[in-house]
C-alpha cells in the first residue's frame, strides 16, 4: 500500500485527526509551557487572526487591502478606553463592532470604485488613524498614551485560541459557500460576475467588514499583552504590513496557507526581530520580493506542485514494475 | 489675520511645488507601468539623505546633488522596472493580477531600500537646511529656500511635460501608456519605455528628495510619510495626469499651511483624507482626470 493512496482515500479522517491534535495541543499548552511561550504564542495567534482576516478578503477579491493595523488599533483603542467600565468579553464583541462600522464607512466610499483606488486608501488609512487618535486623546486626557491593567496571560491565550479558531472557521466557510463564489467571481473577472447577477458591491463591502471585526478582536485581545499602548504602537504600521507578508508565505488558495504563513513568520518575529532588528526588516523585504516573483501561490502552492511530482514518480515505478511482470510470464 | 493668511497661502502653493514633483513621478510610474510605486517615498527619501551626505562629506552644493544623484536613482528605477517588474509582468495572467503582485513586490522593495538605508545611514534626523536665510516681500516674511525649490520644481514639471508632449519619446511614452500593445506593433520598444519612465519617475523622486532635505532636517524613516503625500496628490490630480498632479499638489500644499498654521499641525493628514472622500464621492476621476 504506498502512502499517496492511503492519503488520498482517508484524506478527511487524517485532515480531521490532525486538527484535533492541534486542538489538543493549544488547550493543553499552558500546563506545562513557561509563561513566555505562552506569550510568544498567544502573539502568534493573534497573527494568525490578522493574515487569516486579511485573506478572506483581500486574498480572494484581489483588492489589496493594505490596513490591517486600523482595525486592529480600532480594538487596542477600544480596550484602552473602556477597560475600566464594563467586563473584557463584552470588549472584545465591541472592538469587533466597531471595526465592522468603520469597515462599512470604508468600504461603502471606496470599494464602489474599481482598481487601485482601495489600495491607495488604505494605505494612508493607518497614518490617518494614528494622527487622529492621536489629536483626539492629548485633547481629552492631555496625555499621549495609556496603560492597560493587565489580564492573566493563560486566560487571554484562551479567548485568542477562541478567536483564531473562529477567524479561520468563518474562512473556511466562507469560502465553500455561494457567498466565496461569488467573490472568487470578483477576484476573476468583477465584470462577468456582475453581469452573473452578483452584487458586487454589497459582497465586497460585507466581506471586507467581517474580515475586519476579526481583527478588531484581536486588537482588544492585544492590548493588555501590550501592557502600554499609544497611538503609534497601536496603529503601528508593521501590524499592516506583516499579516500581508504571513499571508503570502503561507499562501492565499487555502483557508490554512495563511495561518501557516502566520506561523512561521509568526514564530521568527516574536525570537528574533528584537534582536537583529535592522537585518530582520531587510531579510523581510527580500525574501517578500523573492516570494513574488517565485512562488505567487506561496508555501500551499506547493502542495499540487509536489503531489504531482511524487504522483508522477509513483506511476513511472508501477508501470515499470508492470513491465517487468509481462517480461517474466 | 488677512496678511497672515495670505502669507500661509503663498507659503503653501510654494510647498505646493515640491509636492507636485513628488507625485508627478508617481503618476507616470502609474500611468505608463501600472505599478502602484509605494516605494516612491524611499527613493525621496534616498534622494534627501543622500544629498546631504554628499554635502556634509564632501562639501557638495546640495542644489547640485540632482546631478549625480538624480542618474544614479534613475538607474535604480530603470533596473527595477527591466527586472522586477518586468518578470512580474510576463507571468501575470491579467493586468488587475499584475497590478496586485506589484503592489505587493513593491512592499517588499520598500523594506530593502528603506533598511539598506537605516543600516548604511542610521536613523537619527540629520540637519541637512540650506539657503534657510529670511527674506521679507512686500513686508511678509519667507525663507528664501521656499521660493528656490518652488522655482526648481516648476522648471522641472515645465520640462517634463513638454518632454511628454512634443517629443517623439514623450509621444512613444504616451502611446505605450495609452495601448502597449499597439504601441509595440508600430515599432515601439515598449521595454525600454517602461523602464525609461520608471527610472525618470525614479529621478524626480531624487530631486524632490533634494529639494525636501534643504527645508527640514531629514532621515532613513522620512520615506513612508512622502509616499502617502504622493498618492493623495496623485488620487486628487487624477491617476496618470501630469499637470493634475501640480495642480493638486499647489492644493495640497496650501491646504498643509492653513490647517498647520491656523489650527492644528497635526491634523493635517486627517483633512487630506476627508478631502480624498469627498473627491472619491463626488468626482473618482480627479480634478484633471480623463475618462
Amino acid at each position: 500500500m504506498d502512502i499517496t493512496r492511503l492519503v488520498s482515500t482517508h484524506r478527511k479522517l487524517l485532515l480531521g485527526g490532525f486538527l484535533i491534535l492541534i486542538l489538543i495541543f493549544l488547550a493543553t499548552f499552558p500546563l506545562y509551557a513557561k509563561a513566555y511561550d505562552v506569550r510568544v504564542l498567544t502573539f502568534i495567534l493573534i497573527y494568525v487572526v490578522l493574515a487569516a482576516g486579511w485573506a478572506m478578503f483581500s486574498g480572494t477579491t484581489g483588492y489589496m487591502s493594505l490596513a490591517p493595523a486600523a482595525f486592529f488599533g480600532l480594538g487596542i483603542y477600544a480596550m484602552a478606553i473602556l477597560q475600566h467600565n464594563l467586563p473584557f468579553p463584552l470588549i472584545i464583541a465591541i472592538g469587533g463592532a466597531l471595526s465592522f462600522a468603520f469597515a462599512v464607512l470604508v468600504g461603502l466610499v471606496t470599494l464602489r470604485l474599481k482598481g487601485m483606488y482601495f489600495a491607495i486608501f488604505t494605505f494612508g488609512l493607518v497614518v490617518f488613524m494614528t494622527e487622529i487618535v492621536q489629536y483626539m486623546e492629548t485633547r481629552l486626557t492631555g496625555k499621549h498614551g495609556q496603560s492597560i491593567i493587565p489580564i492573566d496571560i493563560e486566560t487571554l491565550f484562551y479567548i485568542m485560541v477562541g478567536v483564531a479558531v473562529a477567524t479561520v472557521l468563518v474562512t473556511y466557510l466562507i469560502r465553500r459557500s455561494r457567498w466565496g463564489l461569488a467573490m472568487l467571481g470578483i477576484g476573476g473577472n468583477e465584470e462577468a460576475a456582475e453581469h452573473m447577477g452578483v452584487n458586487t458591491t454589497r459582497v465586497k463591502v460585507f466581506t471586507f467588514a467581517v474580515s475586519s471585526a476579526f481583527m478588531g478582536a484581536a486588537g482588544v485581545v492585544a492590548a493588555p499583552v501590550l501592557i502600554y499602548v499609544n497611538s503609534n504602537i497601536a496603529f503601528s504600521l508593521y501590524y499592516s504590513f506583516l499579516p500581508i507578508f504571513m499571508a503570502i508565505l503561507g499562501g492565499m488558495g487555502t483557508a490554512y496557507g495563511p495561518v501557516i504563513g502566520a506561523v512561521i513568520l509568526g514564530y521568527l518575529d516574536t525570537t528574533l526581530r528584537s534582536q537583529l532588528f535592522n537585518y530582520f526588516y531587510l531579510g523581510f523585504g527580500t525574501i517578500m520580493v523573492l516570494i513574488i516573483v517565485f512562488l505567487p501561490s506561496g508555501i500551499t502552492g506547493l502542495v499540487p506542485l509536489v503531489q504531482e511530482r511524487i504522483a508522477k514518480l509513483t506511476a513511472k515505478s508501477r508501470k515499470g514494475g508492470q513491465g517487468q511482470q509481462h517480461a517474466n510470464t | 489675520m488677512g496678511e497672515r493668511v495670505l502669507s500661509l497661502i503663498i507659503v503653501g502653493v510654494l510647498q505646493g511645488g515640491v509636492y507636485g514633483l513628488l507625485a508627478m513621478g508617481l503618476s507616470l510610474q502609474y500611468g505608463v507601468c501600472r505599478v502602484l510605486n509605494i516605494t516612491h517615498g524611499e527613493f525621496v527619501m534616498l534622494g534627501a539623505v543622500l544629498t546631504y551626505v554628499l554635502s556634509s562629506g564632501l562639501g557638495l552644493n546640495p542644489l547640485l546633488a540632482p546631478v549625480i544623484l538624480g542618474p544614479l536613482l534613475f538607474g535604480l528605477g530603470f533596473l527595477l522596472q527591466a527586472t522586477l517588474f518586468r518578470a512580474l509582468k510576463t507571468r501575470a495572467p491579467s493586468l488587475a493580477a499584475f497590478e496586485g503582485n506589484a503592489l505587493l513586490a513593491a512592499f517588499g522593495v520598500l523594506y530593502i531600500i528603506e533598511y539598506v538605508a537605516r543600516i548604511s545611514f542610521g536613523s537619527t534626523l540629520m540637519p541637512s537646511y540650506y539657503l534657510s536665510d529670511r527674506v521679507s516681500v512686500l513686508g511678509m516674511n519667507f525663507i528664501l529656500n521656499q521660493f528656490v525649490t518652488f522655482g526648481i520644481a516648476l522648471l522641472l514639471g515645465v520640462a517634463v511635460y513638454l518632454f511628454l508632449n512634443r517629443s517623439r519619446m514623450g509621444k512613444a511614452i504616451r502611446a505605450t501608456a495609452e495601448d502597449p500593445g499597439t504601441a509595440g506593433l508600430m515599432g515601439v520598444n515598449t521595454n525600454m519605455i517602461l523602464a525609461f519612465s520608471f527610472g525618470l519617475g525614479a529621478l524626480l523622486a531624487a530631486v524632490a528628495g533634494t529639494l525636501i532635505s534643504t527645508k527640514t532636517a531629514v532621515s532613513t524613516g522620512m520615506g513612508f510619510s512622502n509616499t502617502v503625500i504622493a498618492l493623495i496628490v496623485v488620487v486628487l490630480g487624477g491617476l496618470g495626469s501630469v499637470p493634475g498632479s501640480f495642480v493638486a499638489g499647489i492644493m495640497i500644499g496650501i491646504v498643509s499651511q492653513l490647517v498647520a498654521g491656523l489650527w492644528e499641525p497635526i491634523l493635517t493628514v486627517p483633512v487630506y483624507y476627508a478631502m480624498l472622500m469627498l473627491l472619491l464621492l463626488v468626482r473618482p476621476t480627479g480634478i484633471l482626470g480623463k475618462k
